[in-house]
């Protein structure tokens, strides 16, 4: 990261800016504790016993902490028949969401650049027609669906599901890279292509590295809607090989059974671990001028 | 020598493998929604039992909304061409898939375990299509209980269970004035279509409820009855504390046993809470069957699609046997808290209510007051019954006239006919 | 002097590339269709799984299709039958409140965060992660939180009520009337973290040297935003749109989790109304016709929409 000198916005500080900074602070921490207040009914909620949450009110604060839901969630609730809790299937997810992820992420890159870098005729109405494609309503799109996966011998199977979410993460994908790059000039590509250099090698060599910022947005954005979907998961895969927002809505879901709101809570978390994990891993890469250097028109 | 030995040991354990292969009974895929607590014990039994016999058990479970996302996996799973084996499915369900022709039947193993003989007739009813049975059930619920905290009973006076919904409003009234909430209720479609048709068997007896709610008679849908069957059910709105919309049944089970309200109306898997919390059967809790001398039937059952192979065709008939012994049938309702399919099976180790339950069922099939439950998808098709959800559920979160509700009512089903 | 350098012309380069007297490879008919034939795969399978299947559904609409697809044609029957049932209404309706309410308080304070996060604040990592981790959580289990802080015997009014203001009234999740609003506040809850990551994303990749020339020229904090920031981002403006309609049409685990469709079904939603008749119902066709209709509102708003952004920011 390169130092930066001036920035524009922050200005010296006054004793006005102390108090809007103080301002800016209050109003950020207020924000905090909107976000954070059903993580923490949840926390809490996963750190009692049955009997307690049984006999106390749901959103009190535990009397006596125990860790018992959480393994209970990890390794011993029952899914079906079968009480290996949800760590049998984390698997299942990461093994179908970063593929699809990657795959999603890299064609909408790919589409993006194209449609804004080598403009052909048609590329806007191109783009349009994909971009619509992120307003289907997926429960109409189910069967059809299921019959083609059919017919193309992927009916569940995890390469089905990879299919799935990468036609249809294809609009926001190549909305997201699209817009991203329409920001950035021509004349570096130009400069590279009169250098000599193809299509995929100014992608790769000049346009990919520059585009930090949407590639985080993007993959934010697919990880979490691959890794939290559930109507294509419960649809298209099988029994073992459920992805684990399947297997979580089995812990949780109980039709005319005793609801175990710890264990429910404790599941949960675990099963969002991931995605977090890449907020925090993605979010470090947040940062301003990553590209600004090579960005000017 | 060792050598030998060695040898020896190796073949007999191949030989053990042989013949278990060769007693290998099939292959089954289940598609449920029993995937926790009780409800996954219970079908843990049933997995046990079927891999005793030498047969391969693969486990799909897909819980959420009593059954829908298993429905709408199971679409997909027919529109793709690969049906699980055996689904958990019940009513009427049953016979619109055999009617798209997705159903194998197993009528060569009912026919030689006789299972017209111990099944009530209106349930073999339900699991027979064109004659031949397709499905078979695991368990009996009742939906029509009381379930009633006796100390708040106590406190307010009331000393004996309501036998007429004019009782019950009395015996509300009287919770009422000593300051405690009647009737503990969750404000889901589902749950106040039970408390409807619990109170449309006491309002109308069994006969009319069959016509009204499981024929569709267009005369006993604009009765009079039916009028003062939403009468009642606006009276019972008035017993309801305010926050009930939402509410899960199992919270409004924890406010009988938390001493919040006195009565709850709901199936008996309302009694696996009361146990689970430890709660013992006529102490803590009382049951007891709604008005209407009658049976409200629910019954959960697995239905057989249409796969190929042998493998799989034996592993069906494996299946429909083992559900259908007395045996399973007992360990897997002591598990689930609901009462055997059967008749015949003896019920010795279970709590009084599933003894009652019992005994009133046999006693409705004698005297024609058995009905199968409209709200648990055992009596009309599933267009119709999210008609009368729709209807129902709008008139308890409104003000509508029981009047208005009635015309609506039979309207919709019209439409959805 | 500093009037929008975000802009940017794209299409004179395709011109060039276009153009024989260009030299090097561009000479090759593969190196100069190559952008097209890289896009027109994944054009083609958006043609076949987006339009195919809507076509698929809006001729499934006039069948009598049931438990299964029927491939029958029937007429119009089953759009009378949605436009006869009045559940279909309370969900179009809750469709426009929730989804304009949800757009515009998100990206309000999408933008507001994006904005304060961006003035160099200690510690923005972990706020940042904060404001963005209830995407993370899947509905089905925060539904249930979040219907226990908002019904009045266990939640907030409870809270308040026990903390001395005995009139405190907060029952809206129990309200017919209200039930719609706390959908909203679940919802921004969970999405508006991600507008502001959208907006943050933008507002860094708006190049330093403008912000700089501006503090130059004496701009105020708030010109520098309105003026030439904001404009810059229009780009973002769009893809957030986008996005925050996208979850506002779906939202499905939301209203399953948070009311169930109630109380009654005055939270019902369109989602949740084409699946309740296509899998719960077995009434295919009915489910089909509702989809239909949300298609055709969805492009009278969307393309016109579109149309002009596009034209704003492509030629």
């Amino acid at each position: 990261m390169r130092p930066r000198t001036t920035n524009g916005i922050v200005r010296p500080r006054t004793l006005q800016s102390s108090v809007l900074r103080g301002l800016l602070f209050l109003v950020l921490g207020l924000f905090c504790l909107y976000y954070l207040i059903p993580l923490i009914v949840m926390i809490s909620t996963s750190l009692k016993s049955l009997t307690e949450i049984r006999e106390g009110t749901l959103i009190s604060l535990p009397r006596e902490i125990t860790f018992d839901a959480w393994s209970k969630a990890w390794e011993s609730a029952c899914v079906g028949v079968r009480c290996d809790g949800l760590k049998p299937f984390m698997w299942n997810s990461i093994a179908m969401a970063v593929p699809a992820v990657l795959l999603s992420t890299t064609l909408g890159a790919i589409n993006g650049y194209a449609l804004t870098k080598w403009r052909f005729p048609g590329a806007n109405w191109i783009f349009a027609l994909i971009l619509f494609g992120a307003f289907i309503p997926f429960q109409v799109v189910l069967l059809p669906m299921a019959r083609t996966l059919g017919q193309l011998g992927l009916a569940g199977t995890v390469p089905g599901l990879i299919l799935v979410h990468t036609v249809y993460g294809l609009a926001f994908t190549t909305l997201f890279f699209r817009n991203f790059f329409i920001g950035v000039s021509d004349g570096i590509v130009k400069a590279a292509q009169i250098d000599g250099a193809g299509f995929f090698g100014i992608f790769f060599k000049i346009v990919l590295p520059m585009s930090i910022p949407a590639i985080v947005v993007t993959v934010i954005w697919q990880f979490t809607q691959i890794w939290n979907d559930f109507l294509f998961g419960v649809a298209f895969t099988i029994g073992d090989s459920n992805p684990v927002t399947v297997a979580l809505n089995n812990v949780v879901n109980t039709s005319t059974g005793v609801k175990e709101y710890n264990v429910d809570m404790a599941a949960a978390i675990i099963a969002a671990l991931p995605t977090m994990l890449v907020y925090v891993v993605a979010g470090a890469y947040f940062v301003r001028g990553l590209s600004a250097g090579s960005m000017k028109g | 020598m060792i050598k030998i030995r060695k040898v020896a040991a190796i073949s007999a354990l191949g030989a053990a493998l042989l013949s278990n292969s060769a007693l290998a009974d099939g292959t089954v895929e289940v598609l449920h929604w029993w995937t926790s607590g009780g409800e996954a014990k219970a079908v843990g039994t049933l997995k046990s039992a079927f891999e005793d016999q030498g047969g391969t058990w693969n486990d799909s479970p897909i819980a959420g909304g009593g059954g829908d996302a298993a429905m709408t996996a199971l679409r997909a799973r027919v529109v793709a061409g690969n049906p699980p084996t055996a689904v958990q499915l019940k009513g009427p369900g049953i016979q619109e898939w055999a009617q798209q022709g997705a159903l194998n039947d197993v009528q060569g193993v009912a026919e030689s375990d006789n299972w017209d003989a111990v099944l009530p007739p209106a349930l073999a009813g339900i699991m027979k299509f064109d004659g031949n049975y397709v499905a078979a059930p695991v368990n009996i619920h009742r939906v029509d209980w009381f379930w009633a905290n006796p100390a708040l009973l106590e406190q307010a006076g009331v000393t004996e269970m309501p036998t007429t919904w004019d009782e019950f409003n009395a015996a509300a009234d009287k919770l009422m004035a000593a300051g405690i909430t009647p009737l503990a209720h969750g404000g889901q479609p589902w749950q106040d279509a039970t408390v409807f048709e619990d109170v449309v068997l006491g309002i109308g007896g069994a006969e009319f409820f069959r016509k009204a709610l499981v024929e569709l008679d267009q005369e006993a849908l604009t009765s009079e009855t039916m009028v003062a069957s939403f009468d009642q059910l606006r009276k019972l709105r008035g017993y309801v504390d305010p926050n009930f919309p939402g509410r899960d049944w199992n919270l409004a089970t924890a406010m009988v046993m938390r001493g919040e309200a006195a009565f709850q109306i709901m199936g008996d898997w309302a009694k696996g809470e009361f146990l689970a919390a430890g709660k013992v059967p006529g102490k803590d809790f009382v049951c007891a069957p709604t008005p209407g001398n009658g049976f409200v039937l629910n019954s959960d059952s697995f239905t057989f699609f249409k796969v190929s192979g042998e493998d799989n065709l034996e592993g069906q008939r494996v299946l429909a046997g083992l559900i259908m012994s007395p045996e399973f049938q007992k360990t897997f309702n002591l598990a689930k808290g609901s009462i055997p399919a059967r008749t015949d099976v003896p019920l010795d180790e279970f709590d009084m209510c599933a003894q009652r339950s019992h005994a009133d069922l046999i006693a409705a099939i004698e005297n024609n007051s058995l009905v199968p439950s409209m709200a648990h998808e055992m009596a009309i098709s599933r267009s119709v019954r999210g008609e009368f959800l729709d209807l129902v559920t709008e008139f308890f979160n409104s003000d509508m006239s029981s009047e208005d509700a009635t015309r609506r009512l039979a309207e919709a089903v019209a439409r959805a006919m | 002097m500093i009037e929008r350098p975000g802009r940017h012309r794209p299409g004179r380069f395709s011109e060039m590339s276009d153009a024989p007297s260009f030299s090097l490879r561009t000479g090759h008919w593969f190196e100069r269709h190559l952008p097209k034939i890289v896009v027109l795969p994944l054009f083609a399978l958006s043609l076949f799984f987006v339009y195919g299947f809507i076509a698929w559904t809006a001729y499934i609409s006039l069948t009598p299709s049931g438990i299964m697809p029927n491939y029958e044609l029937q007429g119009f029957a089953q759009y009378e039958r949605l436009w006869a049932t009045p559940r279909w209404y309370v969900a179009i309706t809750n469709l426009f409140v929730f989804t304009s309410l949800f757009i515009v308080i998100s990206m309000a304070i999408g933008i507001l965060l994006a904005i304060l996060l961006d003035q160099r604040v200690r510690a923005e990592g972990l706020i940042r992660t904060i404001y963005l981790y209830p995407m993370a959580l899947s509905f089905i289990v925060t539904g249930t939180v979040w219907k226990w802080i908002l019904n009045p015997g266990l939640g907030i009014e409870n809270l308040v009520r026990k903390a001395g203001f005995e009139d405190f009234t907060f029952d809206w999740l129990v309200n017919s009337d209200y039930a719609i609003y706390t959908l909203v506040i679940a919802a921004v809850w969970q999405s508006s973290g991600y507008a502001m990551a959208l907006f943050l994303a933008g507002l860094r990749s708006v190049d330093d040297e403008i912000l700089k020339a501006a503090a130059v020229d004496g701009a105020s904090s708030w010109k520098t935003y309105t003026s030439i920031v904001l404009p810059i981002l229009r780009p973002v403006f769009l893809s957030t749109v986008i996005i925050l309609a996208h979850l506002a049409i779906k939202s499905f685990d939301l209203v399953v989790a948070l009311t169930g469709g109630g109380p009654g079904y005055a939270t019902d939603m369109p989602a949740t109304f084409m699946y309740a008749f296509a899998f719960q119902r077995s009434e295919l066709g009915v489910a089909a016709a509702s989809a239909t209709i949300m298609l055709m509102t969805i492009t009278a708003i969307i393309v016109p929409y579109l149309y002009s952004e596009l034209r704003k920011t492509g030629q």
